[in-house]
């Protein structure tokens, strides 16, 4: 059992960041060019700390597994992100923008972190301003803004509907300054595999180069892993393909705790599944969701027919109905969880019955076709490549959809992981959401981590370690785990049996949606917990992985991935099961108030559960973080 | 949902390594939905190639909603494929019909060499980036984001040529492998805006010198590279870079060398 110290520093919650940073340790200026810092992972937490740490003056040696660090799947977010600046006016503060993380997590997450998160928030839209992000402007000159929901305040600034897309090349471009003058080495194409942990701290890592098949062995001061969400565990997902989980699961079982595995955010709004060749799920961002109304017809007869057919008294705007004060603008989660009820109802739309529509009728009469183009026209494009149709003649067709992992490698407020000197940033860790993450808020916490929270945190760390104290990669520990990495690349490929690596991550998929997704119950997850590991011993039995391992494989890649997979699915159904409660994303259906919404038992649960590794087929430790509130209270949820 | 199938017969180049010899292989893919999309049909001819103990079609992607820049097919001669202003990934099997032979290739160009079948090493595009690509702003150095105000107009047009994914259709389809549209949507992105005039000379010579460093083209005006662009940047942005390039490089001959003084 892990002793689990968060490290918050002590008293005011307004202060602790500035008291924190005035305490930490310093690093000499002359002396930061002797560490080496491993950078896994080139997003928005992982460019932007690369970037900050070299300016610096750290020797930072990056390492991706996409061709171009500017690939991340960061690129992929749309909508925004948020920032206290309250620049409308309209009662924004660091304090608002806190509580309503806190709330929108379902008070779940640790006080401290979030406040940090809040008050760093601003300056995030500074930095990026400087490097040239093309934010949206008013005629004025100055920075627009737009709602997201589990808000009533306008905070998020976005750049059309690639708000991910610029912030991360505004990233990348730093990286690629450092990279230019030399203080960032650049590894593209080379995959993480392993961790290697030196006297109980983590000091570096082994990688595959994916075009040569070569394994090399890296040392580094201090180990940073930026490797993103595990959300494609499901298969179907918004996540980009190659988003995987192996970083960090790899971590986990060289003793870092994983923590709130089964913590995934379902977004209400994406494109429906059409068919069993589908290799992902599309998003349509949350922005949408500002203008435009979502319904169902009120009686199930209606369900096939044209939607402009039924008549308006025959609609169910349910969100409004039932949360009224935040309507269409409620959080992710209580969406999701609303349109999944009225799909079980039997009123959803489409031909599978699991849709609802997303409507923008009402929206261009008030605004006009061309504003509501302005607005989101790349996201209606989008929508008619996919489906064929035009949402501005007919309303868009959305189902919930797996897009982001509150869960992640346990840190503490330096967001350090119980493995010293393993730092974790952005989706990878868990700290800021709790059990529901709010829109535009995952941008905000990767460039917080890595621009503004790692730079100062990686000092305190470092200020105990020798300069040029870095084990040689001859040592006895990375030599065991290149041998661990080279030995399941050969397993891999000798088992030759029957079915495609897409076989098994698919059927790993449907297991985890249907127990372990957007309802979950002790019954399901129990069976679950059955079959996953009867999936997994037949995975290792019969996968087929052709090819070699000393050149470009792209089956081995995905069978290691799915292979880590099928490990961490089943954590996930563990920590569920063994969450007793309803949180946030977490719906439990034997713990609910009768109107459906989420029951907490913050008596038993108000903690963060973090999985101990305890070696092949024994059971892991569950450790738990009591979470302790002193500026908000802990209440029930309220959005009506 | 679309329950009507089809089949097709796809074309692709095979290559097995970086300078090895290629070639063209038919393969046939029964089962084809309108509504997948192209890499979902490659991903369902793969599945039927590991079964039948062949080696999968190496292709790259990631994303899949045309925003990452990972994939990179020339579908019967076309980068990206038939459809304008999407990306190989946002093409969908509904603009195929029964029986149709379709030609794969990897995007052809000098300095873009084959790695495996359908992947190209795209790297330099990294290189012209770290050459000048960026605005030196320090972490923590940044002045208050509303302090200078930005015309709409203006932001609205850094934002288009902003929208670059960095695939390299451009190149690919330029008959003289030209990364003109690639730069100039970089050099004029920045240069547009307040932030970027400090480098602005510096930026637009040092990016366009390591284009041609690296053996990319000229441009002579097809314009092909914004009829394949997936996010349909114009061409005006090349002589918008050509200017900007004039200037700087008129203004750098100016430049008085070091007198006495100089730097301590």
């Amino acid at each position: 059992m892990t002793r689990l110290d968060p490290k918050i520093p002590a008293g005011e919650l307004n202060g602790k960041w500035e008291r924190h940073k005035a305490d930490i340790r310093l690093v000499n200026p002359s002396n930061k060019r002797k560490y080496e810092v491993i950078v896994v992972g080139a997003g928005l937490a992982g460019a932007s700390a690369a970037a900050s740490l070299a300016e610096m003056g750290y020797a930072v040696s990056t390492f991706v597994f996409h061709d171009s660090p500017r690939r991340a799947h960061s690129i992929a977010a749309q909508g925004g992100i948020n920032a206290a600046k309250n620049y409308q006016n309209d009662g924004d503060s660091v304090h608002r923008l806190f509580y309503d993380t806190i709330k929108g997590g379902d008070y779940r997450s640790r006080e401290a972190n979030v406040h940090r998160l809040a008050e760093v928030s601003a300056g995030i839209i500074d930095q990026c301003v400087a490097q040239g992000v093309p934010f949206a402007r008013e005629y004025g000159g100055l920075l627009a803004n737009r709602s997201f929901g589990g808000a009533q305040v306008s905070r998020t600034f976005y750049a059309r509907g690639q708000t991910g897309q610029q912030l991360l090349l505004g990233a990348y471009s730093a990286l690629s300054r450092n990279v230019a003058s030399g203080g960032i080495k650049l590894h593209t194409q080379c995959e993480m595999l392993d961790l290697v942990v030196v006297g109980g701290h983590a000091k570096g890592i082994i990688v595959r180069d994916l075009v040569t098949g070569k394994v090399t062995r890296h040392a580094a001061d201090v180990v940073v892993l930026a490797t993103g969400g595990y959300g494609n565990v499901f298969n179907l997902s918004t996540y980009a393909r190659g988003s995987n989980a192996t970083a960090i699961w790899r971590a986990y079982k060289r003793g870092a705790c994983f923590a709130n595995p089964c913590f995934t955010q379902i977004h209400p709004t994406c494109i429906p599944v059409t068919g069993d060749y589908q290799s992902k799920l599309t998003l349509m961002s949350e922005s949408l969701r500002n203008d435009g109304r979502i319904w169902v017809p009120k009686r199930k007869e209606d369900r096939l027919k044209p939607p402009a057919s039924i008549a308006e008294a025959d609609r169910d705007y349910y969100l409004e109905r039932i949360y009224p004060s935040f309507g269409n603008l409620c959080p992710r989660d209580v969406a999701s969880r609303a349109a999944k009820r009225v799909c079980d109802e039997g009123r959803g739309v489409g031909e599978t019955g699991l849709g609802v529509y997303l409507d923008f009728a009402e929206a261009i009469g008030r605004l006009g076709e061309d504003k509501v183009r302005e607005r989101y026209g790349n996201l209606f494009d989008i929508y008619r490549e996919i489906t064929n149709e035009n949402a501005y003649h007919q309303p868009m067709r959305i189902f919930p959809a797996v897009h982001y992992t509150m869960g992640g490698l346990w840190v503490d407020y330096d967001l350090m992981s119980n493995v010293p000197g393993l730092f974790v940033l952005g989706e990878a860790n868990f700290s800021d959401h709790g059990a529901n993450r709010l829109g535009a808020s995952a941008l905000m916490q990767g460039l917080a981590d890595g621009y503004f929270v790692l730079p100062y945190t990686v000092g305190g760390y470092l200020a105990t370690q020798k300069p040029g104290s870095r084990p040689s990669t001859d040592g006895a520990e990375f030599a065991q785990a290149e041998e661990n990495v080279t030995g399941m690349t050969n397993r891999l490929l000798s088992v030759r049996g029957k079915e495609p690596v897409s076989h098994f991550h698919k059927r790993l998929g449907h297991l985890l949606w249907h127990y372990c997704g957007m309802a979950r119950n002790r019954e399901g997850l129990e069976k679950a917990l059955v079959e996953i590991p009867a999936l997994r011993e037949e995975f290792w039995s019969n996968v087929n992985v052709p090819g070699s391992g000393d050149s470009l494989n792209q089956s081995l890649e995905k069978a290691g991935r799915v292979a880590d997979f099928l490990e961490l699915g089943e954590l996930m159904c563990r920590d569920a099961l063994a969450r007793e409660e309803s949180c946030g994303c977490h719906f439990r259906e034997e713990y609910q108030y009768p109107d459906g919404e989420c029951k907490r038992d913050d008596e038993n649960f108000a903690h963060v559960a973090a999985w101990e590794y305890s070696g092949v087929g024994k059971a892991p430790v569950r450790n738990v973080e009591p979470l302790h509130y002193e500026a908000v209270k802990m209440s029930v949820r309220n959005y009506k | 949902m679309n329950t009507k199938t089809f089949s097709v017969t796809v074309r692709i180049w095979r290559q097995p390594g970086p300078g090895k010899p290629g070639k063209f292989v038919d393969y046939a893919v029964p089962g084809v939905n309108p509504d997948m999309s192209f890499l979902e049909m490659l991903d369902v001819l793969n599945d039927i190639l590991t079964l039948k103990g062949e080696e999968p079609v190496a292709f790259a992607h990631d994303c899949r909603e045309g925003i990452c820049g990972t994939c990179s097919l020339v579908i019967d001669g076309k980068p990206h494929g038939p459809n304008h202003g999407v990306a190989s990934c946002q093409t969908y099997m509904r603009s195929y019909r029964d029986g149709d032979v379709i030609v794969v290739e990897p995007f052809r160009a000098r300095p873009f060499p084959v790695i495996k079948d359908l992947i190209t090493d795209r790297s330099a595009f990294d290189t012209i980036q770290q050459a000048g690509g960026f605005i030196t702003a320090r972490t923590g150095s940044a002045p208050e984001a509303n302090a200078a105000p930005i015309p709409k107009d203006v932001a609205d047009l850094a934002m288009d040529a902003a929208q670059c994914i960095g695939c390299g259709a451009c190149v690919a389809a330029c008959k003289n492998s030209s990364a003109m549209l690639f730069v100039a949507s970089k050099v004029s992105h920045l240069g547009l805006l307040p932030q970027g005039q400090p480098e602005r000379d510096r930026r637009v010579l040092a990016m366009v010198s390591t284009m041609d460093g690296l053996g990319f083209g000229s441009c002579t005006n097809q314009y092909e590279c914004s009829a394949a662009c997936p996010k349909a940047i114009s061409h005006d942005f090349i002589a918008r870079m050509n200017r900007d390039y004039i200037v700087a490089s008129l203004r750098s001959a100016f430049t008085p060398g070091p007198s006495g003084g100089g730097e301590a």
